[in-house]
């Protein structure tokens, strides 16, 4: 059984000209231990996804529908007090800037400890011995003498390593990671993403690994969502949505990375940009930009079907399927 | 196809030499006093020399830090080096800027910079922003004659002349990159300095700006300074590539050799930390270690503390930038 599933997830943001639907009917589910990845551009809603699921959209965003299931049961309606014993505890979080998501008041010890005594029915004694002991798997060298530092004290790396300790502290199932590498060097980037994968794989946890680094999909995630305008382009294993993409947005995506391997005088571009949430076009959001757009796709959305190995959300698969 | 090393070379339009800005980071003067604490100064560049032909473009590359932005900003002139100096078109840029001709040099010269949503004044339209480079050098006085070339120059970077009235907020980032670019073309100038011009941009929207940038370099005979530390990025855009760590160059070569066979073991570890796109599932070697602080930084080759092949001499003697191979090189392992 998935160990999350998300169906036709619909966020909305009510304002004064009216209501915004960020997301609008996303579904996916990620299965124990794996790590689906989420691509898009910025507006996209790959955060928005990541925050409906650990509870944590800022109103006025509200989820409008659809259902988020953890281990088969409902966790879109609990309220904050029921969402607390979730966060943490079954669901961790790692967001994009390490520097921001730790108190800097606070020793990183002290943040540790706190967060295994809510969770976990233990002594502060050894609550102290299991935060040494995550800051070692995290790769801290003298985890006993840094745990009483301050986050200032701290590199950028190093912090986003105490804050994936931090997210493993309670043992959770699953990790949603926002963008937990866009903050540093490519150096870094690379000893970050091995170790999450590393202490996620120990542990059996899954991680949804939200990023807008193809690159860092494609060396980490087993199956990979695109999403486009609130809506999932194309979901599929990562090696088959990164060499045969089935939409055509994901095609353009792939086309428009500067490649390390070839040399073209002129990168692929995507004329224009994505729709804002107010002027989203009837039928497929991204007709105006799509080469291959014909009738249909102006006038009737698109939903997910089978092409391939992989669904698209395109009236080029349609009937076509598998 | 690139003969820059070779003999019969043309006069290079940028020469930097021996370029270096110290900054004075100490506690403020009391501090210093009571608590018996020294001076204390950053070498944000320490000695960086480099030519860049007209037409050409160079890139900088490196970690956060190692002094990439502070070359940018010494070469358009809004910081003054602590030592060393520019040369442009055989001019001493760095005295001209302080000259009557300042007003001359500047025009020759301009910059566009990472976050378009910082540099383009909210509260001004369009036709402000761009033609404010154009009355401010007087070039142009006339109202008519100012609004026909703030159009022709929107229209070259493929906006709308009717995009003029529009406020910075009434755009996207791909299009406000393209004003920056458009009014720092206004003075027509010969050399642009560019700061990670698209790293505040989306992949989609950056490869519309990076062509843009090199169709612009094609008609108008542009040189560019390109920093970046997106090495696909800049292997796609340049033509030579410096790599920069702790305020220095530690290699200077071609595009086509650098990556084709990089020699600084910092080179190469940085290539290999790239992420590979169609190699799905295979690892990274990961760099070991970070950037030293600057403030404190390692003896002699600033980069043995994560260097795999370093030895004792690296550790004692600093190596200086030398010529091997047709590439310019600053490491004690390479022989």
């Amino acid at each position: 059984m998935s160990l999350l599933q998300v169906k036709n997830l619909v966020v909305e943001f009510p304002s004064r000209h009216g209501t915004l639907r960020a997301l609008d009917d996303i579904s996916f589910d990620i299965a124990p231990g794996e790590i689906l990845g989420v691509v898009g551009e910025s507006g996209a809603g790959k955060s928005l996804t990541g925050a409906a699921i650990i509870g944590l959209l800022e109103p006025p965003g509200r989820v409008a529908g659809g259902q988020i299931l953890l281990e088969g049961q409902r966790i879109d309606h609990l309220n904050n007090d029921q969402m607390r014993h979730i966060r943490g505890r079954k669901i961790g979080a790692i967001f994009q800037d390490p520097l921001t998501s730790l108190n800097p008041l606070y020793s990183i010890g002290r943040q540790l400890t706190e967060t295994i005594l809510a969770h976990l029915p233990v002594t502060p004694q050894e609550a102290r011995q299991r935060a040494i002991q995550l800051l070692k798997d995290t790769g801290i060298s003298a985890a006993e003498e840094r745990i009483d530092h301050y986050p200032h004290q701290f590199s950028g790396g190093m912090r986003q390593r105490v804050v994936i300790a931090l997210a493993l502290a309670a043992e959770p199932q699953l990790i949603v990671a926002d963008e937990p590498t866009t903050a540093l060097d490519v150096s870094i980037q690379a000893q970050i993403i091995s170790l999450l994968k590393k202490v996620c794989k120990d542990r059996g946890a899954a991680v949804m690994l939200i990023t807008h680094d193809m690159g860092v999909i494609a060396e980490t995630c087993d199956r990979v969502a695109v999403l486009y305008a609130g809506r999932v382009a194309e979901i599929g294993p990562v090696h088959q949505v990164i060499n045969h993409p089935a939409h055509p947005y994901t095609a353009g995506l792939m086309a428009s990375i500067p490649d390390m391997d070839s040399d073209r005088e002129r990168l692929n571009q995507i004329d224009g940009a994505m729709p804002r949430l107010n002027a989203i076009p009837q039928g497929c959001a991204f007709n105006p930009r799509c080469p291959k757009a014909f009738d249909r796709c102006r006038q009737e959305r698109p939903d997910l079907v089978q092409a391939g190995a992989n669904m698209a959300a395109c009236w080029l698969h349609d009937g076509s399927g598998a | 196809m690139n003969d820059n090393m070779s003999n019969a070379k043309p006069q290079p339009l940028v020469v930097a030499y021996d370029l270096a800005k110290t900054f004075d980071v100490s506690a403020p003067w009391l501090n210093r006093v009571i608590e018996r604490k020294p001076r204390q100064l950053l070498n944000a560049v320490d000695g960086v020399s480099f030519e860049i032909e007209r037409g050409k473009t160079l890139a900088l590359v490196g970690e956060s830090g190692c002094g990439k932005s502070t070359v940018a900003r010494l070469l358009v002139g809004l910081y003054e080096p602590t030592r060393g100096g520019l040369t442009f078109d055989g001019q001493d840029a760095h005295a001209a800027f302080k000259s009557a001709d300042a007003q001359k040099m500047r025009q020759r010269i301009q910059m566009i910079f990472q976050d378009p949503y910082a540099s383009l004044n909210p509260r001004w339209t369009v036709d402000d922003i761009i033609g404010e480079p154009l009355k401010e050098h007087g070039l142009i006085s006339d109202a008519e004659e100012l609004k026909a070339r703030v159009a022709e120059l929107l229209k070259s970077v493929g906006l709308s002349p009717l995009d003029m009235v529009k406020y910075p907020h009434q755009f996207s980032g791909g299009q406000r990159q393209r004003i920056s670019i458009a009014r720092a073309l206004a003075t027509a100038p010969e050399f642009l300095v560019c700061d990670e011009p698209t790293s505040a941009l989306d992949v989609s929207v950056q490869a519309q700006v990076l062509n843009i940038m090199k169709d612009l370099q094609r008609e108008r005979g542009l040189t560019y300074l390109f920093i970046s530390h997106n090495l696909a990025v800049v292997r796609h855009v340049s033509d030579q590539v410096g790599v920069m760590y702790l305020g220095r160059l530690v290699e200077l070569a071609d595009k086509h050799t650098l990556f084709g066979n990089p020699q600084h073991p910092y080179t190469k570890m940085l290539l290999d930390a790239i992420p590979k796109m169609h190699d799905t599932g295979r690892a990274r070697t990961p760099v070991q270690g970070e950037v030293p602080n600057p403030l404190n930084p390692p003896t002699g080759c600033t980069f043995h503390p994560r260097c795999p092949q370093a030895t004792d001499i690296c550790r004692a003697e600093r190596p200086a930038l030398r010529d091997f191979k047709g590439i310019k090189i600053a490491c004690h392992a390479v022989v």
